[in-house]
């Protein structure tokens, strides 16, 4: 128990929002226009909620081993992630923490994900399965 | 408005099956960066017991976003989704999406509180097979922001 998972760091750009704004089907254009990000009192174009899960996804199933090992894996969105027009973009960096073992015998795995040391999410975990 | 809360434990019809592709899979694997060889290549898929490729875990949602705009672009709910952000996410898998699954969703509503002038709605997903196999089950929790005073 308690025992921490290498941190993961995932780059983000206004390039990646695009390419899954469009393998996910949400177009919603605060994820695209800074105007309409603006309109609405964000700083700007913020990245999609399951953008940032996707990739803590990834994160778990690293950590997990395989993608069938996941059992559930929930999140609250927390705080936006802010993507400038930039080559750069941002960064999220992914961790998680052993938190105890289910009765089904299921790792219980508590996720962080934080954006210029800002936490995006809350009460973000993973059950995964012992293979 | 509040949103009409007679609508808390109403389900709809399922939704016509959603055939899920391999090349969709691989573009969602792509756009997310998730570059191992399961979720591309079918033979490597096979050998690690799938199917075929196999979707990572949060490719439903590309599935139920659609599906639930039976809920969300229902009128009579009174949802303004111009004011609507993304709360919360909830995955509970049976069995992970692979390419060739054929899927049905059932949406229900499952919660509508009020707090601080703000609506959440808590939307369920059933996902299963045309043969009704359940594969996942997804929760999204969508926040109504106040309108400003």
């Amino acid at each position: 128990m308690g025992d921490v998972l290498e941190p993961q760091t995932f780059r983000v750009t206004r390039a990646d929002l695009v390419r899954y704004a469009g393998a996910s089907g949400d177009f919603n254009p605060i994820h695209w226009s800074d105007r309409i990000a603006k309109s609405v009192g964000l700083p700007g174009v913020i990245a999609h909620g399951m953008f940032t899960m996707a990739l803590v996804g990834r994160a778990v199933t690293a950590w997990a081993g395989a993608p069938d090992a996941v059992v559930e894996f929930s999140v609250r969105f927390s705080r936006p992630v802010p993507v400038p027009d930039t080559d750069e973009g941002t960064e999220v960096v992914v961790t998680a923490t052993v938190k105890d073992v289910t009765e089904d015998g299921h790792t219980r795995l508590s996720l962080t994900a934080t954006c210029n040391g800002d936490k995006v999410l809350s009460l973000a975990q993973a059950l995964v399965r012992k293979r | 408005m509040p949103l009409d809360q007679s609508f808390v434990g109403r389900s709809w019809p399922p939704t016509e099956p959603y055939l899920v592709g391999r090349e969709k899979i691989r573009e969602f694997a792509r756009a997310i960066g998730a570059t191992d060889a399961e979720y591309h290549d079918p033979e490597a898929a096979r050998a690690l017991g799938y199917t075929d490729v196999v979707a990572p875990p949060t490719f439903p949602v590309a599935i139920t976003m659609a599906a639930s705009r039976q809920i969300v672009n229902d009128p009579a709910l009174g949802l303004d989704y111009s004011r609507v952000v993304h709360g919360d996410q909830k995955f509970a898998y049976a069995r992970p999406v692979v390419a060739g699954d054929a899927l049905v969703c059932v949406n229900t509503v499952d919660d509508i509180t009020s707090r601080g002038g703000h609506d959440f709605l808590t939307t369920r997903t059933d996902v299963t097979t045309e043969a009704g196999e359940p594969v996942v089950t997804v929760w999204s929790k969508l926040v109504q922001r106040g309108e400003e005073a």
